[in-house]
């Protein structure tokens, strides 16, 4: 008797969990949709006629497919300038960001030095600083140097954050002095124990710094809205953004533009992706 | 977490340098030069200039010659004048009415602070939601993981914009609300209620999926056997969820907190691109009051101190973060 209930038993919870696992997908799958939602859309409407866009009731598959639009933009806007720019910067930020601050974190993390504390009490304390607050003297102080409309500008802007120190210090600490010491009697100058021992180590860091930092520079808004004023110095995002202005009605024209400007990102996310997750998930990175 | 505990280790005594010390030390100062360098020109003088230029009227940006007002600036954000006299007049009530309803920086500050205070339990609830289910043995995890958090990497432009077009008269999301009887004829963005609304979704659609991968992280940390002794003691999958799981969360909850709060208040990209700060000023928030006083007005001066109140709003969660960490911490 007690051997049949508790058959039954398990049979309804077997079943129960069957339930709930297609419950379950089918929660992920809304969601997913709900997440997905305006990319469909900005990629459906871009392949249509601007009266198209919003026609009622609205077709998520365009009748035709107006691929044109996709060429009709270059020549509307300087949209291969923009993506020029913007690839320069975001590679050079990158480069000088993840070079020098490897390199000041060695020295913060495996050196000893006298001045070493207070200089990195310099660091931590202008990271808790939005950069908002103090974006004015340092719009003032670029304009001085006669950066201003100029690409260099946001550079210096993003490749000196107090963070990417941080982050590589952090890292640094973490791997045994031991090394180091073995290196230096070893004969190893402390350049070499940098190139040759800390750098291939911190492998892990460095690509969530080089993909934070490129994505964050490829993304960044209101740096280039504030200090590039022509078209010839533009970055994408931008650039968009007087498309946008200037054809305000052309809705299918501005979600063409849209998708283009999303694809190098997207690139880069779903190849590394896998690093995107890890780095936040072990450092919880900057919001 | 780990951003912030840094035991700094202890400074080395007072003695006079050796040879062999004052190489050490230049080879030290060669590693760091490079980008303390930068760093120093580019954000710690920035960061001092701020201080000082709020305490100066600046029109042309000339920092030499500038006029020192001392707190006249701070004076014309909170229009003081007219706050006291209204709080002399008919009471502390109406004078922060005054406050918030009429002068510039108290709108801004009502907003972000109505903007921040919805959409981080949102955001929050939202990224739980996701990481609990993502947590499950599902097939196809790490795609979901990945079209969760895409918003994130996505450029604001583009996703702000395609929103806006989303949420206009005739756009999907009207259409969508028509068909379940709800009939809302107007653009979001153009709505003084709505507009807000609009913003907190697109911000609430954008961070989940980021703040999703960090309770991932931390739901893998939280002990098998707590929910093994639940099961042996009879309680369900809620009270394991309320008893065990969420308190477990409890460390990785405070910290996201934190970083939403100081990110909203520092929200900017979503209103340029949506609102401008309107419908009139009904989206106008701290930073976007920041950028309009100093890069359209041009008043340096003005905008630096508003940039103080900032500030000040950042650095005491900040505080409060430090000063709360210990407690909100499992080990």
């Amino acid at each position: 008797m007690s051997g049949y209930k508790l058959k039954t038993v398990r049979k309804d919870n077997r079943a129960m969990q069957h339930v709930g696992k297609v419950f379950l997908y089918i929660v992920l799958i809304g969601l997913a949709l709900f997440t997905l939602i305006p990319f469909v859309w900005m990629l459906s409407a871009s392949l249509k006629l601007d009266r198209e866009v919003f026609s009622f009731p609205m077709k998520w598959i365009p009748e035709t497919f107006h691929w044109e639009n996709y060429l009709v933009i270059w020549t509307k806007v300087p949209m291969l300038m923009f993506f020029r720019n913007t690839a320069i910067v975001a590679l050079s930020v990158t480069l000088i960001q993840t070079l020098t601050s490897s390199f000041a974190a060695y020295a913060f993390a495996k050196l000893h030095f006298r001045g070493r504390d207070t200089l990195f009490l310099c660091y931590i304390a202008t990271i808790a600083v939005p950069w908002q607050t103090y974006m004015i003297p340092q719009f003032i102080e670029m304009r001085a140097f006669g950066l201003y409309d100029n690409l260099q500008a946001i550079m210096v802007l993003q490749a000196f954050s107090a963070f990417g120190v941080f982050l590589m210090r952090q890292f640094y600490q973490g791997i045994p002095s031991e090394l180091c010491e073995a290196a230096r009697i070893d004969g190893l100058s402390e350049y070499g124990i940098w190139a040759r021992i800390m750098l291939p180590l911190s492998k892990a860091a460095i690509a969530t710094l080089v993909i934070f930092t490129f994505v964050g520079t490829w993304n960044d808004y209101m740096g280039p809205m504030i200090y590039l004023s022509h078209d010839s110095v533009k970055t994408v995002q931008v650039g968009l953004r007087r498309f946008i202005q200037e054809n305000s009605s052309d809705y299918h024209l501005i979600m063409a533009a849209s998708v283009v400007s999303l694809i190098p990102v997207s690139i880069v996310f779903l190849c590394l992706q896998k690093y995107f997750i890890e780095g936040i998930a072990t450092s919880g990175l900057k919001g | 977490m780990a951003q912030n505990a840094v035991p700094l280790t202890a400074k080395p005594k007072k003695r006079k340098m050796g040879h062999l010390e004052r190489k050490n030390t230049l080879v030290a100062f060669s590693f760091i030069a490079p980008n303390f360098i930068g760093f120093a020109i580019f954000t710690l003088i920035p960061v001092v200039m701020s201080v000082i230029m709020s305490l100066m009227e600046s029109k042309t940006g000339a920092i030499f010659g500038a006029k020192w007002v001392g707190l006249a600036n701070f004076e014309e954000i909170f229009n003081v004048a007219k706050v006291s006299g209204k709080i002399a007049e008919e009471g502390l009530l109406s004078g922060l009415t005054y406050f918030f309803n009429r002068v510039d920086l108290g709108i801004a500050l009502k907003n972000t602070v109505f903007y921040t205070v919805v959409t981080v339990p949102l955001t929050l609830v939202c990224s739980i939601c996701l990481a609990l289910v993502l947590n499950r043995a599902v097939k196809g995890a790490v795609a979901f993981r990945a079209i969760f958090f895409f918003p994130y990497v996505a450029s604001m432009v583009a996703i702000c914009v395609c929103w806006n077009f989303m949420l206009m008269k005739d756009g999907p999301i009207n259409q969508l609300l028509m068909s379940i009887g709800i009939n809302f004829n107007k653009s979001w963005t153009a709505d003084s209620t709505m507009a807000m609304w609009a913003i907190i979704l697109v911000s609430v659609w954008r961070s989940m999926g980021y703040y999703m991968v960090i309770y991932l992280a931390a739901l893998q940390g939280v002990p098998r056997e707590l929910y093994e002794a639940a099961t042996v003691d009879g309680a369900n999958k809620w009270q394991q969820f309320w008893n065990i799981t969420l308190p477990q969360l409890n460390p990785t909850t405070f910290f996201s907190s934190i970083m939403l709060i100081i990110g909203c208040f520092k929200i900017y990209d979503t209103v340029a691109i949506m609102t401008g700060g309107g419908p009139g000023r009904a989206t106008k928030m701290l930073v976007t009051y920041i950028y309009d006083t100093a890069f359209v007005q041009f008043n340096y001066g003005k905008a630096s101190a508003i940039a103080m109140v900032l500030l000040v709003i950042v650095l005491l969660v900040t505080v409060i973060q430090f000063s709360m960490e210990k407690k909100f911490s499992n080990d």
